[in-house]
């Protein structure tokens, strides 16, 4: 039962095909990646979990465009973003990045924060950023901290300062690196709501990273469980409870299942990573 | 950290780096490479530069008074082979090695004393403060004047400049230690004695180690000045002179100033020989701190 | 609102802030000294009351934290602080902090390290007269030469010759350092950034930075004509090198995250530097420049010593050979009070570009 939001969105198609990345600090090589191929639809909520260390953020470097890929291809919407003909792709505003430790800019105000993408990207002037990002930050209930700095919010605070940073380029994929990693349970739990919230009204394609599964099933459409390194997915969970979703879900039994199942797959993982002794990715 | 002025290093170049530019595969690194052709392009500046009034008929501003490359190449040739100048870099290393020893023997405690107790740091640190902005060498007459040998004031000045950054590293050193650490030593039972020990001298270790390397290199700039200062300008070229500073003061005013050139290549040498050593020494010290590269 | 911390520390509310520990997650009681700085209405919420409820039913605990946020958020709302585009230090909250300094035992153990330094001097040379002190000028006298109208030695506040010294090194301080942040700033900001020019520059650079700047003495006499230009050279070269160095260390520092960031908001290579590398770059600039102010001072008291006419090191030296002895403390003393005024003058204007990285600062609660 897919949302309604996938069916107004036509952009943010994902593919991935047969990945392969390989890393060579000071002569070990380690695959970091191993010939993973995942297909998200557009305006899909997708939630990867998997051990540390097992190459998960690797592979939203490669679709951000931080480095390429040794082989495989990355496609967006049907434009090749990065393939056998250029191994990196360009890094651009239709696919934003949200930081797991935030990357606002301290030294700007977060109303200058939100409007710096339009204005770097010269697709609006100055004052009619400022105004957008007014707009935005006050529909993402953000109201009343414009002209303060990130230095003075809570990480929680932060981090959707962040997002609307990242929306209001309008992105056809936003890419998500384990953003709530930080916060304690409570800030958690808004911060989900914020973000259905946004997602319901834009409809943005999400590849997200975690390690919280009960994040992962609340927010996801699916959940890909990926192998220890080198990564791959083992196994997708269509996570079959119906958009819009609240905090009742949490109590569901179908969550409950679904909880179960998915924890199953990645403990698993989870101990052949332990044994290797990988180091946090 | 950014209160205090003087704690953040004047790092020197990577030794890693500049053993690399002797290996043969220099030509197959581009940034060897451009190193190389950067000082290449240097040196024939240099020379053509101060050669100029040969070959140009007059003498270029500024660089047609230098001393060019070959002449300075030849003069060094020939002090090799002179023991003055080795005197001169023992003289100056012996000098660097004593006050840099007395810097930190007498820096490091005081600043663990102003950071440890409130009450002494209530009444030393703005006295200590109070005295810094005077830059050692202004305190050379004073210390000429205090001091019976000419050789102690010297030292003096040299201490009181590695004196200073030592306890503004320590200093800082001690308050970047979490503060939520002692709290559980302490809710743990641990005497004042035992944090101090295993908390806080750990703590402030890679600060001293930052400040050792800070301090030598403005122990030798202090050297230097205090050489050439004692030895040159106030007149009296007697007793206590001697060391590197004191040679290119006197190969000025005896006018040969090829050896000039030598002189402050010389100490450039021997500076960056010390900062290397005392780089390692601090490697040692907090071998937790070595990256894994 | 002030705020006084367990800690001794001070905080400060304007209208429409919030404050407060969350000590949801333990319980534990935390007791704060709150003093209203005007008129304040006190909302009181009862933390173990809102757990309760939390615990025992999640569902209506949720509800009831939104609505007390929701709550909190209205009236902050109501009262919009009237908040400038650009906030420095005010006056008030200054003002406030030197009263509350005056309270704690912080100015009178200054006062007495300033009086067992003084006393020691004083003691040392006029009332015990230590034979190591015999020569020394003593602090009755030094004081009696700095305030009289008719020195003995021929300096003193009411001499205008004294004030043409301290201006000739403030001069030339000036002169230097102005040369050497506008040259060490955007050389450091390229052997950061660019590593093509680093390359190229970076070695050259370390060669020559070992040399001690008063190796250059004599080579800056031959090089350069008259006497002012080799003092102006070697300050402006110690300076130079310190700034550079640290702004380049300042542009490495920057946490690669927000390059990164920046790129996936569209920003070209130029804009990257401009919005993200100049400003992240700042705080070490500063530091640089503080650094660099006192090299500064170092190596023009150095050359003033050696070479050149005036300025207060000329003081120094002229003052030991023609032996007026009191003249040199009155010099020193005066180096520090102009080198500290100096120094703080960088510092200030560093902490009023700068003004997230205090709020940043104090939020992290620095002791």
């Amino acid at each position: 039962m897919m949302s309604v939001s996938v069916e107004f969105r036509r952009r943010g198609a994902l593919e991935i095909a047969d990945a392969v990345k390989l890393y060579d600090p000071d002569g070990a090589r380690i695959l970091a990646v191993d010939h993973c191929s995942l297909t998200i639809p557009a305006g899909e909520i997708c939630m990867v979990v998997g051990p540390s260390g097992c190459g998960k953020t690797t592979l939203l470097n490669a679709i951000a465009g931080f480095h390429g890929l040794d082989s495989g291809a990355i496609t967006l919407d049907g434009t090749i973003l990065c393939g056998p003909s250029q191994r990196l792709a360009p890094i651009g505003s239709d696919r934003v990045v949200v930081f797991q430790n935030g990357a606002l800019f301290p030294w700007k105000t977060n109303l200058e924060n939100v409007a710096f993408g339009p204005i770097v990207q010269k697709r609006l002037n100055k004052k009619q950023a400022h105004e957008k990002a007014w707009r935005l930050m006050a529909d993402a209930g953000l109201a009343g901290y414009e002209h303060k700095y990130p230095g003075e919010l809570s990480s929680g605070l932060q981090r959707r300062v962040e997002i609307v940073r990242a929306l209001i380029n309008d992105p056809a994929v936003l890419l998500l690196d384990e953003p709530y990693r930080a916060l304690d349970a409570l800030s958690k739990s808004v911060m989900h709501e914020a973000l259905l919230e946004t997602y319901y009204r834009t409809g943005v394609t999400i590849f997200f990273i975690t390690h919280d599964l009960e994040e992962a099933i609340f927010l996801g459409h699916r959940v890909v469980v990926m192998t220890s390194r080198p990564c791959r997915p083992k196994q997708i969970f269509e996570i079959d409870i119906p958009h819009p979703r609240d905090y009742g879900v949490l109590t569901s039994p179908r969550f409950r299942e679904l909880a179960a199942e998915i924890s199953a797959a990645v403990d698993e993982e989870a101990a052949k990573s332990f044994a290797l002794g990988e180091k946090e990715g | 950290m950014m209160s205090l002025p003087g704690t953040l290093a004047m790092p020197s170049a990577n030794p890693e780096r500049q053993w690399h530019r002797f290996s043969p595969r220099v030509l197959l690194d581009p940034s060897a490479r451009r190193a190389v052709i950067a000082v290449a392009a240097v040196c024939i500046f240099w020379q053509l530069g101060a050669t100029s009034r040969g070959w140009l008929g007059f003498s270029l501003p500024v660089i047609g008074a230098i001393p060019a490359p070959d002449a300075v190449a030849a003069a060094w040739v020939k002090l090799i082979h002179d023991p003055g100048y080795w005197q001169s870099w023992e003289q100056s290393f012996l000098r660097v090695a004593l006050g840099f020893a007395a810097a930190t023997s007498v820096g490091v405690p005081f600043g663990l004393a102003l950071a440890t107790n409130s009450t002494f740091r209530g009444f030393a640190f703005p006295v200590f403060e109070l005295l810094r902005p005077i830059p050692p060498l202004a305190w050379v007459p004073a210390a000429i004047i205090f001091w019976p040998t000419q050789e102690l004031s010297i030292d003096f000045v040299i201490f009181l400049g590695g004196f200073y950054t030592m306890v503004l590293n320590v200093l800082g050193g001690a308050e970047t230690i979490d503060a939520r650490l002692i709290q559980a030593a302490r809710s743990m039972g641990a005497s004042r004695w035992n944090i101090f020990r295993r908390l806080i001298l750990p703590g402030v270790l890679p600060s001293i180690g930052v400040g050792m390397e800070v301090a030598i290199g403005i122990t030798w700039e202090v050297v230097v000045a205090a050489e050439m200062i004692s030895g040159g300008g106030s007149g009296s070229a007697t007793s206590s002179s001697g060391g590197l500073g004191f040679f290119i003061w006197n190969s000025y005013v005896g006018g040969s100033y090829p050896n000039i050139i030598v002189g402050m290549i010389s100490i450039g040498i021997a500076g960056y020989l010390s900062s290397a050593v005392v780089r390692r020494c601090v490697a040692r010290l907090t071998p937790w701190l070595r990256r894994p590269r | 609102m002030r705020l006084e911390k367990s800690g001794g520390a001070t905080t400060i509310a304007r209208p429409g802030e919030a404050f407060g520990w969350s000590a949801l997650s333990d319980r534990s009681e935390r007791r704060h000294r709150t003093v209203a700085a005007s008129a304040t209405s006190l909302l009181r919420l009862k933390g173990t009351a809102l757990l309760d409820i939390m615990t025992s039913d999640p569902r209506l605990g949720r509800v009831s934290r939104d609505d007390v946020a929701d709550t909190i958020h209205a009236i902050q709302i109501s009262e919009p602080a009237q908040v400038p585009q650009r906030r420095g230090g005010s006056l008030t909250f200054a003002l406030f902090q030197t009263g509350q300094w005056f309270k704690g035992p912080k100015p009178y153990l200054m006062l007495l390290g300033y009086a067992l330094l003084l006393s020691f001097w004083y003691l040392s040379v006029e009332v015990l007269k230590l034979p190591r002190f015999a020569e020394m000028p003593g602090l009755t006298t030094v004081i009696q030469e700095w305030l009289s109208p008719n020195p003995a030695y021929g300096i003193s506040i009411h001499t205008p010759v004294y004030y043409l010294h301290i201006l000739v090194s403030l001069r030339r301080i000036a002169i230097a350092f102005i040369f050497a942040t506008a040259l060490g700033v955007p050389v450091g900001l390229l052997l950061g950034w660019s590593k093509t020019f680093k390359d190229y520059v970076f070695p050259i650079f370390e060669m020559i930075r070992p040399i001690p700047i008063l190796a250059w003495v004599p080579l800056a006499i031959v090089m350069l004509p008259g006497s002012e230009l080799p003092v102006l050279y070697l300050t402006f070269l110690a300076s130079f090198f310190a700034t550079a160095l640290n702004t380049m260390l300042g542009v490495k520092s920057i946490d690669p995250v927000y390059v990164l960031a920046a790129k996936c908001l569209g920003a070209s290579r130029w804009q990257v530097f401009r919005h993200v590398v100049v400003p992240g770059a700042l705080p070490f600039i500063f530091t640089g420049l503080q650094i660099s102010i006192g090299v500064a001072w170092f190596s023009l008291v150095a050359a003033e010593m050696v070479s050149g006419q005036f300025g207060l090191g000329y003081l120094i030296n002229t003052s030991y050979t023609t032996v007026q002895y009191p003249t040199i403390i009155i010099a020193m003393i005066t180096l520090g009070i102009v080198g500290y005024i100096t120094s703080v003058a960088v510092r200030v204007a560093g902490d009023w570009l700068m003004g997230w990285r205090i709020r940043q600062l104090a939020m992290q609660e620095r002791r």
